[in-house]
């Protein structure tokens, strides 16, 4: 009894550990690479794939490149020629905007990342956000376009690269939301008439692909103006965009609406709340809640789609890239070029996603 | 038995039909100011449709409801004003998930009644408090239990100050062990002299507190009687047959 008792006290005193192996890097190995002989087959594979690719491409990419010379000394080169990124930089970044200028479009897309990393915080969305953007993108549209407060005037035809992709973008994706929000409560309204427009507008929307509804925009649409009056290109490449975007995000949101309990609405009608009221403090927040993951995957391929505008000859950054590759001193560079374009691309929307999946997670902690 | 004037609800020869279906006929109900009345009667036999097309859930397609003197037609505006006087409990709660239970009983107050939110906060405190779960006001619907929530959702009508409180089945959805801390506060509000319609089948609440009880039946109101009669003397058939399984 006396020694049975010791020994249980012994026992729970010193601490006893798992075999070796379930445990440590053993236990994790034995766990997720060699689990079955098949798993362990691929294990194997995969290993030896690796082993033949990435040595190579690193020796490509960090040994044997070159990153700041001209493009006859790469052409001598077997690595990478990242000199046609360095070398070309400001010109794929800023297009055609005046040399001398350039600060200006790059102030303006520092003044858009900080409001993107201010607005990253919930605490922060109040009324005062709301002016900070709009005095954000005022000042960016001063910035870009001058003219005024001494700024040297700048054609809009001359923007280009990465902050009229990025503007396409921020504009495009903030004016489609709202709309497609308007677009799906259209569509389930009782009144005929708002009913069938929605639909209408949506279906033919979607059945059509973005390149020519952007052809439409700088081809068609000039010749029903009257003699005289034209139109900013990049202001109708952009509305394009918005009413493209936003017939997608309605079917969306759509989908989300449907989601919300029948009850929702009549515990609000019961209660006396206006139609705008119901909307806007009952239904959309948990609808739009619903939706966060597919609206993210709408806007992030509608971001990679502004790409599409190299179409009606506007230099976004995939064309300032195409025109530096026509350079005859820089022809042949094209996997290095596009990679640059790829990553900053990627930067874009992993930033998105990551944002979304942020605002996901801080918005489920209302459930239990 | 009050008197004649204290008329609070007219429902007189109200038909409805959900396309061919013929789900009110002829229904005929005059509800007293502070009268309580329990609704019961087999599943499909009207009796939510019924009190649903009392504050216009269901639009009706013949016969008048007067509630307070306001008759119930299409005009919004007459919709709006019988529905700011009658508070509704559902089956189901329909508490707004994604508020807080005091942003929950706020919401109306607020942005119906324009009351200051200081204000409205408050007086969802006050009910709260009447329902004995004060202490949940900052957490959200899906931490509660379904009894707490139901309690949540009367006090959510109540802020409203209604006059008249119309419920459907409030306790049906709910763990047996927690009927009971919902009926309590239904009975509370009994005490106080609220006009109550409630279907439900749970005879304690019934016998304890109504004034009458109606038997429904494919539509019709078959009966119509006080708690005691009701359930110890039934008249009709098919109320007996009710009854009898009720009870088993």
């Amino acid at each position: 009894m006396e020694l049975e008792k010791k020994h249980i006290q012994q026992a729970t005193q010193e601490e006893i550990r798992p075999p070796v192996t379930i445990m440590g890097p053993m236990g994790w190995i034995r766990a997720n690479l060699f689990s079955s002989w098949f798993n362990g087959l691929l294990t194997v594979l995969i290993i030896f794939l690796l082993w033949k690719t990435l040595p190579p491409f690193f020796k490509w990419a960090f040994v044997e490149s070159l990153w700041r010379s001209d493009g006859t000394a790469c052409r001598d080169a077997g690595g990478a020629c990242w000199s046609v990124v360095s070398q070309n930089f400001r010109f794929m970044i800023f297009g055609f905007y005046p040399h001398d200028q350039q600060w200006r479009p790059l102030l303006s897309m520092a003044i858009l990342v900080a409001l993107l990393f201010y607005s990253r915080n919930r605490n922060h969305w109040k009324k005062l956000l709301v002016y900070a953007w709009l005095t954000g993108l005022l000042l960016m549209g001063v910035l870009m376009k001058g003219g005024i407060l001494g700024l040297v005037d700048v054609e809009s035809t001359q923007w280009g690269g990465l902050p009229l992709t990025l503007l396409l973008a921020v504009f495009g994706l903030t004016a489609a939301y709202p709309l497609g929000v308007l677009l799906a409560l259209g569509r389930q309204s009782r009144l005929p008439a708002i009913r069938t427009l929605c639909i209408v507008y949506i279906e033919l929307i979607r059945g059509v692909p973005l390149i020519s509804l952007l052809f439409m925009s700088s081809v068609v649409f000039p010749l029903f103006l009257p003699e005289g009056v034209s139109i900013n290109k990049i202001l109708r490449a952009q509305v394009a965009i918005i009413l493209f975007t936003a017939a997608y995000i309605a079917e969306v949101v759509r989908g989300g609406l449907q989601g919300i309990p029948k009850g929702q609405l009549e515990a609000t009608e019961t209660l006396g709340l206006s139609y705008y009221h119901t909307m806007r403090l009952v239904i959309l927040p948990q609808a739009l809640k619903i939706v966060i993951p597919p609206s993210v995957s709408i806007l992030i391929s509608a971001f990679k789609d502004t790409s599409l505008v190299v179409i009606i000859a506007l230099f976004d950054l995939l064309k300032t890239t195409q025109s530096v590759l026509s350079d005859p001193q820089w022809m042949g560079f094209s996997t290095e070029a596009y990679i640059f374009v790829a990553l900053v691309y990627f930067l874009c929307c992993f930033f998105m996603s990551n944002y979304s999946r942020r605002l996901e997670r801080e918005l489920n902690v209302e459930r239990a | 038995m009050p008197t004649p004037e204290e008329q609070i609800i007219v429902i007189q020869k109200l038909h409805k039909w959900y396309g061919e279906m013929h789900v009110l006929r002829d229904i005929n109900l005059i509800v007293h100011k502070g009268e309580r009345i329990v609704i019961c009667g087999p599943s499909g036999s009207g009796k939510s449709t019924l009190i649903r097309c009392i504050n216009r859930l269901e639009e009706h397609q013949r016969g008048r409801i007067l509630v307070d003197g306001t008759e119930l037609t299409n005009d919004s505006k007459n919709i709006e004003k019988i529905r700011a006087e009658v508070g509704m409990v559902f089956q189901h709660f329909n508490l707004f998930p994604h508020l807080t239970i005091l942003e929950n009983l706020t919401l109306g107050p607020i942005w119906v009644r324009k009351i200051p939110k200081a204000e409205a906060e408050e007086m969802a405190m006050y009910y709260l408090e009447k329902v004995h779960i004060a202490d949940q006001a900052r957490k959200y619907p899906g931490q509660l239990s379904g009894g707490q929530q139901q309690r949540v959702a009367i006090a959510r009508s109540l802020c409203m100050k209604p006059n008249i409180m119309l419920f459907d089945e409030p306790t049906s959805a709910l763990d047996p062990e927690m009927v009971k801390e919902v009926l309590d506060v239904m009975i509370n509000l009994a005490q106080e002299g609220m006009t109550m319609i409630v279907v439900s089948h749970e005879m304690g609440f019934a016998k304890s507190v109504a004034h009458r009880v109606l038997f429904m039946d494919e539509g019709q109101i078959l009966e119509s009687n006080t708690p005691v009669e009701f359930f110890e003397n039934p008249q009709h058939e098919r109320l007996r047959l009710f009854i009898s399984q009720i009870l088993h």
